[in-house]
C-alpha cells in the first residue's frame, strides 16, 4: 500500500513541477501575433508561388496585417476573388487589377527554327543559357529545356513535345509571373488577359538584324517596320530590329497580322476570319493566321 | 617526384600527334578577326572600311583596363566591321579582311637569328606585352601586361612556366618546347627579368621524355631556370595545382596566385614574349594541335587567328569523318564544344579536336549511388555530389557556404561519375547562380 | 552529316559505370558462393538462386507497375542484394521459401519504397535479413551442418536431418564445443549461415574488390579491427572458462578475439556489406568512424544482447547515423 502512495506522491510532485516550468517558460517567451495574419493566411491560395514577391503566403499575410491595407500588396495567384476576401478581412477596399496571363515570346519551334547542333548537357535552360545558343543557333529564343514549367506552381505550363515550347494553359494560369522570373532569356510576359481573351503580341525577342535573325528561325521578327505602318493606333514601336505591342494601346484590330512578312505576330482566341480575297503572296499568312485564331491553344502553330 | 596535393584523375593520355613537327597554315582568303579574343572588354577597331592593311598593323586598340591590343594577322583590305558570330554562336565584334598577298609591317624582325640579349627594362617589357597584345595562351587569354604589372604591396617569389600540358590529346606545348627550346628559356628570362625573381620553374609532366631532356640541355645554358618533371595527374596544369606542385603553396580561396608569391605563365606565352620583345612580332598566330583518334593525320600548325575552323578542317582532313561527334576548341576535359564552324579562331584555342560520336554522347544519368569517387578525384577538396543534389533544389546559398565557388570547374567530378550525373553542369549552374546572388546582396 | 553535338565539358568519360561496379561485386561474392555449396549442398545453390531471381523479379515488378520507370535491373544492383540475402540465411530447405518473403522485403521496402538504388538509407539485404529473423527465429537459427567432407554434394540429404548450431549460439546457451579449431573458422568448416563461414572465401572477394577500387580498406579495417581489439581486451579481462554458477557448471567469460573476428558474420559484413556505397560514409575518416561503430556495435550486442550475433544490427544502427557522418566528415578543402 506505502508503495502505490509512494508513486503516486512523486508523480504528482513531478507533475506540478513540469506543469509550473512549462507556465514560467510559456509565459517569457510568449510570440504575440495578431490573430488576422492566420485568418489572412487562410484565404491566400496556399501555393507559396512566389508571385507577390514574397517569401510564402505566410509572409504575405504578415506583410498584409503589418501595412493595415492593400496598396502595392497583390497575390496575383488569388486575383480579385482572394483580394475581394483579404479587403474584407483588412477593412479596406481591393485595387482593381485588370486579370492577366502569361504568354510566350517566341515561336522557334522544332520547324521553324531548326535544330544546328545537337545539346546534350544540363536539362536546364540557365545553364544551356550560359554555354552557348542553343539548338537553333538563335540567342534570343526558347531553349526548351523546361524551366518555365518547373517553376509553375500551378501546372499551367507544359512542353508541347511537337513544337519543343511550352504551352500555357490560360484556364489554369494565375499570372503569378513564376514563369517570368524563371526563364533566363526573358521570354514569357504578363500581358492582359484583354477582351475575350483575345491578344495580339510578338511572338519573337530577337534584336539581331534581320538576316542574322532568319538564317536561325523562320518566324523571327527581322525589324522590317510594316507593322509599325500599319498601326492605326500607335501601339507598335520597333526598336532594335525587334517589334513591340503596347497590350494597353492595341485595339486588335489584328492589321498588323496579315501584315507580318514572317507571320512573327499572334493573334490569338479570335473567331476564324472570313476570308477575303487578298495578294497572293499574302493569302496563305492570313489564312494561317485565320486558323492560328480558331484553334484552343494557337501559341504552337507555326506561321 | 612532385605533384599536387589531392584528387585528380588520369584520363587516357591520347597524345597521338606528337610526332608531327609544327606547319605552317597557309594563307586564307578571307579572315575575321574578333576584336575580344581575351578575357575582358572588346579593343576598339583602329581601322575603318577600305583601308589596306599590313600584318603585323595595329586594328584594334585596349582602351579599357582589362583589355589587350589586336594586331592583324594578314595584309589585305578591310572589308567591313561588324559583329561576327564566335565559335558559340554569340555575336561579337569584328574587322572582316579580303586577304591580299603577305606583306609585313617593317618593324618586325623576321629573320630567323635568335636574338638572346634583352637590354629593356622591367617596365618596359611590360610595356612591350602591352604594345603587342600578348595574352596568356594556356586557355584563360588573361592580358599578360596585368598578369606582369605587380601591385606595390605585393611581391613575386616564383616565375612558374606551365608546361605541363595535362589535358589529354593536346601536343602544342610538347611541339613548341622540341622546336623552339631556346627562343622559350629566353622568353623565361625576359619575363624573370620584368617580374625580378630569382628563379624560374618550368613544371613539365613526367609523360613527356623529349621535352623535358630538351628543355633540361636549353636550361642549363640559361641561368634561373629550372626544370621540374611532375608526376603525371590531371589537372596538374590548373593554376592552382601547379603552384602547389612545385613550391607546396597553396593559393587561398577566392585569392590570386600573386598572394602567394606567385606567377604562372603558359609555355606558349613564353614564346609569344620572346617574339614580342626581341623580335617586335605583336601576337599573331598560335599552334594548333588538329588531331582525333579517327583521322588519318594528325598535324600541328602555326595558325594565324581569323581562319575559320572550317578552313582548318578543310585544309588538315578535307571534311569531318562521317561519324564525328563533336569539335572541341583545347582538350577534352576543359575544352569547349564548338557549335559554330564558320567562326574564326582565336588568340586562345590550342587545338581542333575532333571526338568520334561513340566517345562524344553522354552515357545515360542515373541515381547518384554515393560512391563519393567525385570526392575524392576533386582537386579542391570539395563535394561535388552535394552540389549536384543543392543545385538541383536550388539551394544555392547554402552550396555556397560549401564553398562552390572553390571550384576550378576541371570536370574530374564528372569523368570519374559512375552514375553519369552532369556534375560539373550542375556545379557551373550553382557558381553562376550564386555569385548572381552575391552581385544582389552586394547592391 | 548528322548535327554536331554540344555540351559543357568535360568530352570524356572514364570507362565507370555503375553497372560495372556492381557486377564486379557480384563477381566478388562468387568464392563464397562456391563454398557454400561445397559445404551446404544443392540447397545452398538453389537459396542464391531463388533469392537472386526474386530480388530481380520484385524490382522490375515494382519499377514496371507502381514505380512506372524504365526498368534499372540490368545494373545489377539487384543481383547484390540477391546473393547477400541468400548468405545471410540458413542453407536449411524453410529458406527456400523463406527467402522469397525476405527479398520482397529486402527491394521492396528496403530499396524501392525510397526511390530506388542510391536513395535507400538502409543495406536492403541487411533489412530483409532482420526482418525474416524477427519474424521467423526458429527458421533462422536452426542451422544445418556442413557437409563432413568438403565438395561433398552426396551430403544433401543429411544436411538437413542433423542441425547443428553456430559455434557463437552454442556459446550464448552456455553450452560446450564452441572452443572449435581457428583453422576450420577460417576455411570456413562450421555451422552458420550460407555464406558467411569461410573468411579465406570472403577475403579472396574483398582483395578482388580492393584491387578494383570498388572498396576501400577502411571500413573493413576498422570493422574487423575494433572488433577485434575491443574483444582481444574482454578476453584479457576475462577470458572464457567454466565455473560453477547457482551449482551447475557452466562457460562464462569472453571468447579470444581471433574466435570472435572469424565467426558470425563479422567477415561477410566488414567485407560487403558495411561497405555497401550508398548506405557507408564518404570520406575516408566518415568509413573509419563508420567502422569502428559497427565493430564496436557488433560485440556489444554479441555479448550483452539478446542475439547471438550482432553484425546485422550493428550496420543497420551505422546505416543510420551514416548522413550524419557525412555531414560532420568533410574532405580537407584545398584552399583552406
Amino acid at each position: 500500500m506505502n508503495e502505490i502512495w509512494t508513486a503516486v506522491l512523486v508523480l504528482s510532485i513531478t507533475g506540478a513541477l513540469f506543469a509550473v516550468v512549462l507556465y514560467i517558460v510559456a509565459q517569457k517567451f510568449k510570440v504575440i501575433e495578431d490573430p488576422l495574419i492566420d485568418e489572412i493566411a487562410e484565404v491566400l491560395p496556399g501555393a507559396n508561388c512566389g508571385g507577390c514577391g514574397k517569401a510564402g503566403c505566410r509572409a504575405m499575410a504578415e506583410a498584409f496585417v503589418k501595412q493595415g491595407n492593400m496598396e502595392g500588396l497583390s497575390c496575383p495567384a488569388g486575383g480579385a476573388e482572394v483580394a475581394k476576401k483579404v479587403a474584407a478581412l483588412l477593412g479596406c477596399v481591393p485595387e482593381e487589377k485588370e486579370p492577366q496571363v502569361a504568354v510566350l515570346r517566341c515561336n522557334g519551334s522544332c520547324a521553324n527554327a531548326t535544330a544546328k547542333t545537337h545539346y546534350d548537357g544540363l536539362q536546364d535552360c540557365t545553364f544551356a543559357n550560359s554555354l552557348y545558343t542553343g539548338e537553333s543557333g538563335c540567342v534570343f529564343g526558347c531553349l526548351g529545356l523546361g524551366n518555365c514549367t518547373r517553376a509553375c506552381q500551378f501546372d499551367a505550363l507544359s512542353i508541347d513535345p511537337e513544337t519543343g515550347l511550352p504551352v500555357v494553359d490560360e484556364e489554369k494560369c494565375v499570372a503569378c509571373g513564376a514563369c517570368v522570373k524563371a526563364c533566363p532569356r526573358g521570354l514569357i510576359e504578363l500581358r492582359n488577359k484583354g477582351m475575350k481573351n483575345r491578344r495580339v503580341y510578338v511572338a519573337c525577342r530577337n534584336k539581331e538584324k534581320g538576316a542574322d535573325a532568319r538564317k536561325s528561325c523562320t518566324a523571327a521578327c527581322i525589324g522590317c517596320g510594316k507593322c509599325q505602318k500599319t498601326c492605326p493606333f500607335g501601339a507598335i514601336t520597333v526598336e532594335n530590329n525587334l517589334a513591340y505591342i503596347d497590350y494597353n494601346i492595341c485595339k486588335m484590330c489584328r492589321k498588323c497580322v496579315a501584315e507580318c512578312p514572317t507571320g512573327a505576330i499572334h493573334a490569338v482566341n479570335f473567331p476564324p476570319k472570313v476570308e477575303r480575297p487578298a495578294a497572293p503572296a499574302d493569302a496563305p499568312k492570313a489564312a494561317e493566321t485565320a486558323a492560328a485564331g480558331s484553334s484552343q491553344s494557337n501559341e504552337t502553330t507555326n506561321a | 617526384m612532385k605533384t599536387f596535393a589531392m584528387g585528380g584523375v588520369h584520363p587516357e593520355e591520347n597524345k597521338i600527334s606528337t610526332a608531327a613537327a609544327i606547319e605552317e597554315f597557309p594563307l586564307p582568303q578571307t579572315a575575321v578577326i574578333l576584336m575580344n579574343q581575351h578575357l575582358g572588354a572588346p579593343a576598339t577597331p583602329c581601322v575603318a572600311k577600305g583601308d589596306k592593311v599590313k600584318v603585323g598593323q595595329l586594328i584594334g586598340k585596349a582602351e579599357a583596363f582589362m583589355c589587350a591590343n589586336v594586331h592583324s594577322p594578314f595584309s589585305g583590305t578591310v572589308t567591313k566591321i561588324d559583329s561576327c558570330k564566335d565559335a558559340f554562336g554569340l555575336s561579337k565584334p569584328a574587322i572582316y579582311i579580303n586577304v591580299e598577298g603577305d606583306e609585313w609591317e617593317e618593324s618586325i624582325d623576321r629573320t630567323p637569328d635568335i636574338k638572346r640579349e634583352c637590354t629593356l627594362e622591367p617596365k618596359q617589357i611590360v610595356d612591350k606585352l602591352k604594345e603587342m597584345g600578348i595574352v596568356g595562351l594556356g586557355g584563360a587569354t588573361f592580358p599578360a601586361h596585368i598578369k606582369y604589372s605587380i601591385a606595390p604591396d605585393k611581391k613575386a617569389e616564383y616565375l612558374i612556366i606551365n608546361a605541363v600540358e595535362c589535358e589529354p590529346y593536346l601536343t602544342s606545348d610538347h611541339r613548341v618546347m622540341m622546336e623552339h627550346a631556346e627562343e622559350i628559356c629566353i622568353g623565361v628570362s625576359i619575363l624573370r627579368k620584368a617580374l625580378g625573381v630569382p628563379n624560374a620553374y618550368i613544371g613539365i609532366e613526367n609523360n613527356k621524355p623529349e621535352p623535358i631532356a630538351v628543355m633540361k640541355a636549353m636550361a642549363a645554358k640559361f641561368e634561373g631556370i629550372i626544370v621540374e618533371p611532375l608526376k603525371v595527374k590531371y589537372p596538374q596544369g590548373a593554376e592552382k595545382q601547379l603552384i602547389n606542385a612545385i613550391t607546396g603553396r597553396r593559393v587561398p580561396s577566392g585569392k590570386l596566385p600573386i598572394d602567394v608569391g606567385c606567377v604562372v605563365s603558359n609555355v606558349g606565352t613564353t614564346y609569344a614574349v620572346y617574339e614580342a620583345v626581341q623580335k617586335n612580332k605583336p601576337l599573331l598566330e598560335n599552334i594548333l594541335t588538329v588531331t582525333g583518334k579517327k583521322l588519318a593525320q594528325q598535324h600541328n600548325y602555326h595558325v594565324r587567328f581569323g581562319v575559320s575552323y572550317n578552313d582548318i578542317i578543310k585544309h588538315a582532313m578535307g571534311s569531318l569523318p562521317e561519324t564525328t561527334g563533336k569539335v572541341i576548341s583545347g582538350g577534352p576535359m576543359m575544352g569547349k564544344a564548338v557549335s559554330n564552324l564558320d567562326a574564326p579562331t582565336t588568340k586562345g584555342a590550342s587545338s581542333v579536336l575532333v571526338i568520334d560520336e561513340s566517345e562524344a554522347v553522354r552515357a545515360e544519368e542515373s541515381n547518384c549511388i554515393r560512391c563519393g569517387k567525385c570526392m575524392n578525384a576533386c582537386p579542391m577538396g570539395l563535394e561535388p555530389y552535394l552540389f549536384s543534389a543543392l543545385v538541383k533544389n536550388r539551394r544555392i546559398e547554402e552550396a555556397g557556404a560549401h564553398n562552390i565557388l572553390d571550384c576550378i570547374e576541371c570536370g574530374c567530378c564528372f569523368f570519374s561519375c559512375p552514375a553519369n550525373k552532369p556534375l560539373l553542369d550542375e556545379i557551373r549552374l550553382g557558381k553562376n547562380l550564386y555569385r548572381g546572388i552575391l552581385m544582389a546582396k552586394k547592391k | 552529316m548528322k548535327l554536331l553535338n554540344v555540351s559543357g565539358s568535360p568530352h570524356v568519360h572514364s570507362d565507370e559505370s555503375t553497372q560495372k561496379i556492381m557486377w564486379r561485386v557480384n563477381l566478388a561474392l562468387v568464392p563464397t558462393l562456391i563454398v557454400g555449396i561445397a559445404f551446404f549442398g544443392l540447397n545452398a545453390l538453389l537459396i542464391s538462386l531463388i533469392s537472386v531471381a526474386s530480388c530481380v523479379l520484385f524490382q522490375w515488378l515494382i519499377e514496371k507497375f507502381i514505380m512506372k520507370t524504365p526498368s534499372s535491373v540490368k545494373d545489377g544492383s539487384a543481383v547484390v542484394t540477391g546473393l547477400l540475402l541468400a548468405f545471410n540465411v540458413p542453407a536449411s530447405r524453410e529458406m527456400m521459401w523463406l527467402v522469397i518473403i525476405g527479398a520482397l522485403v529486402a527491394i521492396g521496402i528496403g530499396k524501392m519504397s525510397f526511390g530506388g538504388l542510391g536513395k535507400n538509407p538502409f543495406n536492403p539485404a541487411l533489412v530483409g535479413r532482420v526482418f525474416m529473423l524477427i519474424s521467423f527465429p526458429v527458421q533462422m537459427t536452426t542451422w544445418p551442418k556442413p557437409g563432413e567432407n568438403l565438395f561433398s554434394m552426396v551430403s544433401v540429404p543429411t544436411t538437413d536431418a542433423t542441425t547443428g548450431a553456430t559455434p557463437l549460439g552454442m556459446l550464448k546457451e552456455g553450452g560446450f564445443g564452441a572452443a572449435g579449431d581457428v583453422w576450420d573458422y577460417f576455411i570456413g568448416h562450421m555451422g552458420g549461415s550460407l555464406g558467411e563461414v569461410s573468411a579465406l572465401a570472403i577475403l579472396i572477394g574483398a582483395i578482388y574488390l580492393l584491387c578494383r577500387k570498388v572498396i576501400s580498406w577502411h571500413i573493413p579495417v576498422a570493422f574487423i579491427g575494433t572488433a577485434f581489439v575491443f574483444s582481444g581486451i574482454l578476453w584479457l579481462c576475462n577470458p572464457l572458462h567454466t565455473e560453477m554458477v547457482n551449482g551447475v557448471e557452466s562457460l562464462v567469460g569472453f571468447i579470444d578475439p581471433l574466435t570472435t573476428i572469424l565467426t558470425g558474420g563479422i567477415m561477410l559484413g566488414a567485407c560487403f556489406m558495411a561497405t555497401d556505397m550508398v548506405t557507408s560514409p564518404m570520406s575516408k575518416v566518415g568509413q573509419l568512424i563508420f567502422g569502428c561503430g559497427c565493430g564496436l556495435l557488433t560485440i556489444i550486442i554479441r555479448n550483452w544482447g539478446q542475439y547471438p550475433e550482432g553484425v546485422s544490427f550493428a550496420i543497420l544502427l551505422m546505416n543510420s547515423v551514416t548522413p550524419l557522418i557525412n555531414r560532420w566528415c568533410k574532405p580537407k578543402r584545398f584552399a583552406n
